[in-house]
């Protein structure tokens, strides 16, 4: 663990000292705004960041949404299309009912934390977090106890109340990705945008992180979007994922959705373990390497298909209308006997747990509770 | 044969032994370096305070009171106060396009920064002469207009600005292109005027650098003979930096003038050289993020 580093529990401290009001009410709550992205169109020359291919999107207020998808899919542009970091070929921006397409990024109101944080290395924690309010023109810009009295409070908020008068390089990763997020919510903005915010740091760290940026976005209420290529981390986070891959979106839904109703091949396999087996559906069965393997469910398509499975809706044991598969592997663990099997039509070995004892090169059947197809090709 | 066996068990020892030159080649090598020192830095540079101290200390400040000297000296104080700025501004402008930005000739530009470094300052004074000279481009149309540029101040400050340009750019632009652009894009977010952007966050990111390229190229600004000489005619009192002042005085076989005037100029480089080496510890103290300041 990180030195500094205040362990959750350490969260209820500074809202003691306020009983009805957590701190981030008192610094930072604001309803947050909806924010829509519509027919974004963005290419780049050369073997710059991804390009995007008609983007839209709508993030509720006060929503947290991940933007998941693999490097090159076009997440960290969207999310800086979002931020007027990058102008869009074509489309429009929302915040609320207001098109801030045009709205220069000073302007735009948004918090904008970096993967590798850009504090600014010459300047203490304080005055990193109240540059945004330095900033503000002459009449809207509050007064030095006011900047103080903010500052202190989002320096409770991040948990690093006793590191006002460090510099940023006197601090760990952890620390500094926080005093990064103070500095983004010091200006209020209406949507917090976060690129890869824990992907420069290591395992624990990114953890703790994790729990507390939920806990932060519980206080706040701030409509939030972070960009991960972390699956679990956008499971375990965000209210809504928007699965990004080649400049499109496959699918935005809650976790459960795209885990359990995923709407393509790409999201199916992006997000979960998954065992893909080429088939023909014909007659109402499934059909691998000629065999007829599982009854086909209406809805499904005919032709040749990917049967796509879950490895924990796969059981072997059964007879007829069963996966065939091969034993590659078999080993005890501490919750029980695992058996790695390489399923016929598939090309790579999925782990399936077993009860009994399997040798390497075993046949076995397999019955799947569950399964997806998508057409192939 | 049993010679290369016997010597296997001290194999761990082998990588400290192979960084290391047996002791002879040692003191050879360090000796060397520092003889070439002696004889073509430290021995020139006692020679000029020698020489101007040779007919004693009144002597030597008396160089100084001579009006035509205090005249080359205000005179290179003046282009250096010029030419340097000028530098500045342009050396930033330059650097942050370069570092920053992604254009079409953006190669070329690099190349054209260079360009001052590898053409004679010889060729780079007579690029102005016939440009600007009486005979040259555009010499009718000055002279019908009254503007002096040859054999006069802005002649000598076209000159030093064109032989220093190099100098702040070419510290600024790796470590422009190493910071990248995220910094300034924070400040963009939290609200700040791109100038606001520049002054707070950019420029404070590249100080080091800048005062840096500053001394160096104030130093060669001060120093600067070839291009100098070629277009400033040399009028004692009017048109004469230290060192060509430095080079009739020497003509004229005062040597104790000479090489007080000279002594001035190494006097600086010595400064130069300080200040040099007080900003590279500084400087890595910065970069290395440990900058308390």
């Amino acid at each position: 663990m990180v030195a500094g580093f205040a362990p959750s529990d350490a969260l209820a401290a500074p809202r003691g000292r306020a009983e009805a009001e957590p701190v981030a009410a008192r610094t930072v709550r604001k309803p947050g705004s909806e924010v829509r992205v519509d027919g974004i169109v963005k290419t780049f020359s050369g073997d710059g960041p991804a390009a995007l291919e008609g983007v839209s999107l709508a993030i509720a207020p006060g929503e947290l949404l991940a933007l998941l998808g693999p490097s090159g899919s076009g997440k960290t542009t969207l999310l800086r299309v979002i931020a007027g970091l990058e102008i869009p070929d074509a489309g429009r921006v929302f915040f609320g009912a207001t098109d801030t397409t045009d709205v220069p990024v000073q302007r735009r109101g948004v918090g904008f934390v970096f993967q590798h944080y850009a504090l600014f290395r010459h300047l203490t924690v304080f005055e990193n977090i109240a540059y945004g309010l330095r900033s503000r023109e002459r009449s809207r810009r509050p007064g030095e106890a006011e900047i103080r009295r903010r500052v202190g409070q989002l320096l409770d908020l991040v948990q690093l109340p006793t590191l006002a008068s460090r510099y940023p390089g006197q601090l760990s990763g952890g620390q500094r990705q926080r005093v990064a997020l103070a500095r983004a919510l010091a200006v209020e903005p209406s949507v917090l945008l976060l690129d890869e915010p824990f992907g420069a740091l290591d395992a624990q760290v990114r953890k703790d992180l994790r729990r507390w940026l939920r806990e932060i976005h519980r206080e706040t209420g701030q409509t939030t979007v972070f960009v991960t290529h972390d699956q679990d981390e956008a499971l375990e986070l965000a209210d809504r994922i928007a699965i990004l891959n080649r400049g499109r979106i496959e699918q935005v839904g809650a976790p459960h959705e795209v885990q359990d109703d995923p709407a393509s091949r790409f999201v199916m396999s992006f997000v979960g373990e998954t065992a893909r087996v080429a088939a023909d559906i014909a007659g109402g069965q499934v059909w691998v390497d000629g065999r007829a393997a599982l009854r086909a469910r209406e809805d499904w398509p005919e032709g040749p298909v990917d049967l796509c499975l879950r490895p924990w809706h796969l059981t072997v044991g059964g007879d007829e209308a069963a996966l065939l598969g091969t034993v590659r592997e078999w080993r005890r663990t501490a919750r029980g006997t695992v058996a790695e099997i390489l399923l016929d039509g598939s090309d790579s070995p999925v782990e399936v747990k077993v009860t009994d004892v399997h040798r390497k090169g075993d046949r076995v059947a397999l019955q799947a509770s569950e399964a997806r197809v998508f057409p192939r090709g | 044969m049993s010679s290369p066996a016997m010597s296997s068990p001290s194999l761990p020892a082998a990588p400290h032994a192979a960084l290391t030159e047996p002791k002879g080649v040692r003191v050879l090598l360090i000796a060397t370096a520092i003889g070439f020192l002696a004889l073509f830095l430290l021995l020139p540079l006692a020679v000029v305070f020698a020489e101007a101290l040779s007919k004693g200390l009144g002597n030597y400040l008396a160089t100084f009171a001579e009006p035509d000297a205090q005249a080359a000296i205000r005179l290179t104080l003046l282009v250096a106060l010029i030419s340097v700025p000028l530098n500045v501004v342009f050396g930033i402008a330059a650097s942050w396009a370069i570092a920053k930005f992604d254009f079409r000739g953006r190669n070329l530009l690099i190349t054209l920064i260079d360009l001052p470094f590898s053409v004679s300052p010889v060729v780079a004074g007579l690029i102005y002469v016939l440009i600007f000279g009486s005979q040259g481009v555009l010499g009718p149309f000055l002279q019908r207009h009254g503007i002096e540029i040859i054999f006069a101040v802005p002649g000598i400050v076209l000159a030093t600005v064109f032989v220093t340009f190099p100098f702040v750019a070419r510290e600024l632009i790796p470590l422009m292109q190493d910071q990248g652009t995220t910094d300034e894009e924070a400040a963009l977010t939290l609200g700040a005027s791109p100038w606001r952007v520049f002054l707070t966050v950019t420029l404070p990111n590249i100080k080091w650098a800048l005062l840096y390229g500053v001394l160096l190229c104030n130093a060669r600004a001060m120093g600067e003979f070839g291009a100098v000489s070629v277009v400033s005619g040399r009028i004692r009192g009017l048109t004469n930096t230290m060192p060509l002042h430095v080079e009739i005085l020497y003509n004229e076989y005062n040597y104790v003038a000479a090489f007080g005037i000279a002594s001035l100029l190494a006097l600086l480089a010595l400064v130069t050289l300080a200040g040099k080496t007080f900003l590279e510890w500084r400087h890595a103290d910065a970069l290395a993020g440990r900058g308390a300041h």
